[in-house]
């Protein structure tokens, strides 16, 4: 039963992550995303840690991927185009890279033999043992993690605020020329 | 009483990993390279879990959670931070963002 | 008195400082003071401490009354030289030459430089030279000489091309330097032999070892003739014998007096002194005096035959000199070491006397010195052309002048040594002097003039500052001589009398001097005088009256090859040119092209620019293109893992 549940999920996972990886348009590939999410989620829960499948859901699905879709929407992005020139040649080398990194980890466990899953305890499921360590010998990262939240805050506030005065102090060309320069290298290329 | 053994797991977050990091290096959008970056993270996370309960510690778990508080904090500087990029050059197209260019 | 004997270098030196640090900006009165006074004062603490020398000493058979004056020891390491002063019989002879002539001459140049530009650098450039030299003389042992040696070179060198701005004399004075060099390296070598061997440079201790321990032997040579050797290549260079002769007459192209000084009188006598201060040396390696002798001899003859060829009035001079030089070496090589420094003394009146009367024919010719252009300057020019005469007449050996009597003691002392035939080439010599040197006199005094008409009005006798040191120097040629009368013509002969403490005699060998006849002795005293009379007769025949170049120009036709020959020394600059210069540096040339710049400069280069190509290599790294560097991130990650997993 578990394994069935893990082996749908799993195929899932992987799928809807290639569909975020691979699909042209941002939407689209942030809607697989958010199923990527909810499997991950599921098998959190399998796992023995329902409580952050939930946090998964909430946080993850909830608040960032709804964070992406405003800055896409903001920014009016469009579908991808096609790589040029000299950029193309990266996907070559970025598949072998990552079927190495597949085949180590797996050389890792064909050594190592593949060991069960040790059962449940409650203590591991519950709740309450995760906030006591939380709370207890955890509480410093907490407390730092909350900081970090609020330096964040203000971070993304202030990069994203409009400049006090448009065409000061970046040292770029300004916008409306860049437009002219961004379409005239397009027909340029064309 | 589960038949799933823990290097199942841990191979699956390898190849979600993997996928990550391909779109990660590939894709020439911003933003879909921040997807693939969560998707890296992803991957972390559910290796994190995995152990925990491999070794019956909460500790893992409670790594996770830090984890995603920091992904949290990521995403939302970093997409400020396109916005900014954007408004000033109009693309979020990473090869066109080369002003580092030697 | 005596211990005021460190003065006598210093002076000039100091006079040399002051001149050439500040003499641009003092008025030329004041660098004259110096210039002159400098040598003035250096003479009159010279003769002071001659005077004292000699009220100790005359009558005296050994060296034990010498003066030594130690400033101070050098050291470095093990080495230890003192520098140190001796004046005694020896040095005393050379101290008075070179202080008295050198006055002489400075007082001369006063006048003859007077409207130079360059005033205050000729100065001090001459009084540099006095030190020097006086260093060199009063040195007590070699290495002090060879410090004095090497800085008569360097004055030498200054002096010679001290009219920079023209192209010649530049290249006069690099030639005399390093032709002077060749001979200074093998002096520097006999220095180390004697020095390994002995472990001493000083003169009284060398001297007493090397006699005292004979079985030393460098390169399979004895350390005596070895030492003798070594030393009188580095005579060759700087007193001008065959082969290292050549730079003399090209040295000419320095100002007059600086010839009459240097090249005659005293710096390339240096050479002869130091043979004769090393006479022990020389008397324990017979072979090598021989050898000596005959260079002498061949120099003589050969510098000889090219100064009845030449028209310059300073050239024939300048072979003359040579010629004379080479007159001393055979005698010093004979081991008649008091004749060779009797000739030295007289030479240096009579030489100095013809040079400074040539170069009083040249100030007042404007410049000219081709005695094809002058002739009847006696007219014009009475002063001079009187002392010039009385200097040709005694450098030709006419008696009662003195170079009658150091060259008859010369030709003596060869014939009572046996050797004929360096008798019979040194007679031959005796009469080719007599010749060109009344050649050059009738050229130049005689006749109709033949310049131009801007030079003939010219045409004055110089100021007195420079006719005075001709008529004392005349002086000096006519009475120098008699201190060397010998006894065959009623005389003491105190000039060897004076010298005997410092020659060695060796145990089992005979005196140098043999015992002749007074018949015999008599009868050669009149053949070289006949010999001489003949060659001024010969030279009056030809050039004298008003003649002018006409019977000359008929010999030079009658011979065309061999005055072509003589007129350009025998080719053998160009010889040396072909033989040495040229393939020196052709390599030269080699190895600055191929070595220096390509090898050297071009392995630096490459290495340089292979940093350049990786720099540039590396730069295609720096794409700005923020995915290619995560690429990089990712493949440096799996290196990584790789490492991990499988190392």
């Amino acid at each position: 039963m578990e394994t069935l549940i893990f082996l749908i999920f799993a195929a899932l996972a992987v799928a809807s992550s290639l569909v975020v990886v691979i699909h042209r348009s941002p939407v689209y590939a942030t809607m697989s995303l958010v199923v990527t999410l909810f499997s991950v989620a599921v098998l959190f829960v399998l796992l023995g840690a329902p409580f952050l499948g939930a946090l998964q859901i909430l946080i993850y699905a909830g608040a960032i991927v709804v964070l992406f879709l405003f800055v896409i929407m903001l920014l009016n992005l469009q579908k991808e185009g096609e790589s040029a020139g000299r950029r193309r040649g990266q996907i070559w080398v970025a598949i072998p890279g990552a079927l190495i990194f597949i085949g180590m980890v797996g050389l890792v466990f064909w050594r190592a033999g593949a060991p069960d899953l040790q059962p449940l305890t409650p203590e591991l499921v519950s709740l309450k043992g995760l906030a006591t360590a939380l709370f207890s010998d955890y509480l410093l990262p907490f407390e730092i993690v909350g900081l970090l939240l609020l330096v964040a805050v203000i971070g993304a506030t202030v990069a994203a605020r409009r400049a006090p005065d448009a065409a000061e102090g970046t040292g770029l060309p300004p916008r409306e020329d860049f437009v002219a320069e961004d379409t005239a290298r397009k027909e340029a290329r064309s | 009483m589960s038949s799933v053994p823990v290097s199942w797991y841990l191979m699956l977050a390898a190849l979600l990993f993997a996928i990550g990091t391909v779109g990660a290096l590939t894709r020439r959008n911003g933003i879909s390279i921040f997807l693939s970056i969560e998707l890296m993270l992803n991957a972390a996370n559910l290796t994190l879990v995995a152990f925990s309960r491999q070794l019956n510690d909460h500790t893992g778990q409670l790594v996770v959670f830090f984890v995603m508080a920091v992904a949290a904090a990521e995403a939302a500087v970093g997409l400020a931070l396109f916005i900014a990029v954007f408004r000033a050059r109009r693309t979020i197209d990473v090869n066109r963002l080369n002003l580092m260019r030697g | 008195m005596l211990d005021l004997l460190w003065l006598i270098p210093i002076l000039p030196l100091a006079g040399a400082a002051v001149n050439g640090l500040l003499g641009r900006r003092f008025p030329k009165a004041l660098v004259t003071a110096v210039g002159v006074g400098a040598p003035l004062l250096s003479l009159l603490v010279a003769l002071g401490c001659l005077w004292k020398f000699s009220q100790g000493s005359l009558g005296s058979s050994s060296n034990g009354d010498a003066y030594n004056q130690v400033l101070y020891a050098w050291t470095a390491g093990d080495l230890s030289i003192p520098v140190a002063f001796l004046l005694d019989h020896l040095s005393a002879v050379m101290l008075f030459i070179v202080t008295f002539v050198g006055f002489l001459i400075h007082v001369y140049s006063a006048g003859y430089m007077a409207h130079e530009e360059g005033y205050s650098r000729y100065f001090a450039y001459l009084n540099l030279f006095m030190a020097a030299m006086l260093l060199l003389v009063l040195g007590n042992n070699y290495l002090v000489m060879f410090v004095g040696w090497e800085g008569v070179g360097l004055c030498s060198y200054l002096l010679i091309g001290f009219y920079y701005d023209q192209p010649f004399p530049p290249y006069a004075g690099k030639k005399a330097f390093i032709v002077n060099r060749i001979g200074d390296f093998a002096f520097l070598v006999g220095m180390f032999a004697l020095f390994a061997k002995l472990g001493t440079l000083s003169y009284g201790e060398v001297f007493t070892k090397i006699a005292a321990e004979p079985g030393h032997v460098v390169m399979g040579l004895p350390l005596a003739s070895f030492v003798a050797l070594c030393f009188f290549v580095g005579a060759m260079g700087k007193s001008a014998q065959i082969p290292l002769y050549v730079w003399l007459p090209d040295a000419m192209a320095g100002p007059t007096p600086v010839s009459a000084l240097i090249h005659a009188a005293t710096m390339v006598t240096a050479g002869v002194y130091m043979v004769v201060r090393s006479n022990v040396i020389y008397q324990l390696a017979p072979g090598v005096s021989q050898f000596v002798a005959v260079i002498g001899a061949a120099t003589a003859i050969f510098a000889a035959t090219i100064a009845i060829a030449q028209t310059d009035i300073k050239k024939v001079l300048a072979y003359s000199t040579v010629s004379q030089l080479g007159y001393m070496f055979l005698a010093a090589g004979l081991g008649a070491y008091s004749a060779a420094l009797f000739h030295v003394m007289t030479h240096a009146f009579f030489k100095a006397l013809l040079f400074l009367g040539s170069g009083s024919v040249i100030h007042a010719m404007g410049g000219e010195q081709d005695m094809t252009k002058m002739g009847g300057l006696r007219k014009y020019m009475p002063s001079t052309f009187r002392t010039y005469v009385i200097g040709a007449l005694a450098i030709a050996g006419i008696p009662p002048l003195a170079g009658f009597f150091s060259k008859d003691e010369i030709l003596h002392s060869a014939a009572a040594n046996g050797q004929w035939i360096l008798w019979a080439v040194g007679l031959i010599t005796a009469g080719l002097t007599a010749f060109y040197m009344f050649r050059s006199v009738f050229l130049t005094f005689f006749g109709t003039f033949r310049g131009t008409h801007e030079q003939e009005h010219h045409l004055h006798e110089p100021p007195p500052s420079m006719t005075i040191p001709l008529w004392i120097l005349a002086a000096g040629a006519v009475v120098a001589g008699f201190v060397g009368v010998p006894k065959v013509l009623g005389g003491i002969d105190r000039f060897h009398l004076w010298l005997e403490p410092v020659l060695y005699h060796p145990a089992g060998v005979e005196a140098a001097e043999h015992e002749m006849a007074a018949g015999m002795e008599w009868l050669l005293i009149l053949i070289a005088v006949g010999v001489a009379v003949a060659g001024i007769l010969l030279a009056r025949r030809m050039y004298g009256g008003n003649a002018g170049l006409a019977n000359g120009r008929t010999w030079a036709e009658r011979f065309p090859t061999l005055h072509r020959v003589l007129a350009n020394k025998y080719y053998v600059d160009e010889i040396y040119d072909a033989l040495i210069v040229k393939p020196l540096a052709g390599l030269s040339r080699f190895f600055w092209k191929w070595i220096d710049s390509g090898l050297i400069d071009g392995s630096i280069n490459a290495g340089a620019y292979a940093t350049e190509l990786t720099g540039e290599f590396g730069r295609l790294s720096t794409t700005g293109n923020v995915r290619t560097y995560a690429l990089y991130f990712f493949l440096g990650v799996i290196l990584l893992g790789c490492w991990i997993a499988f190392g």
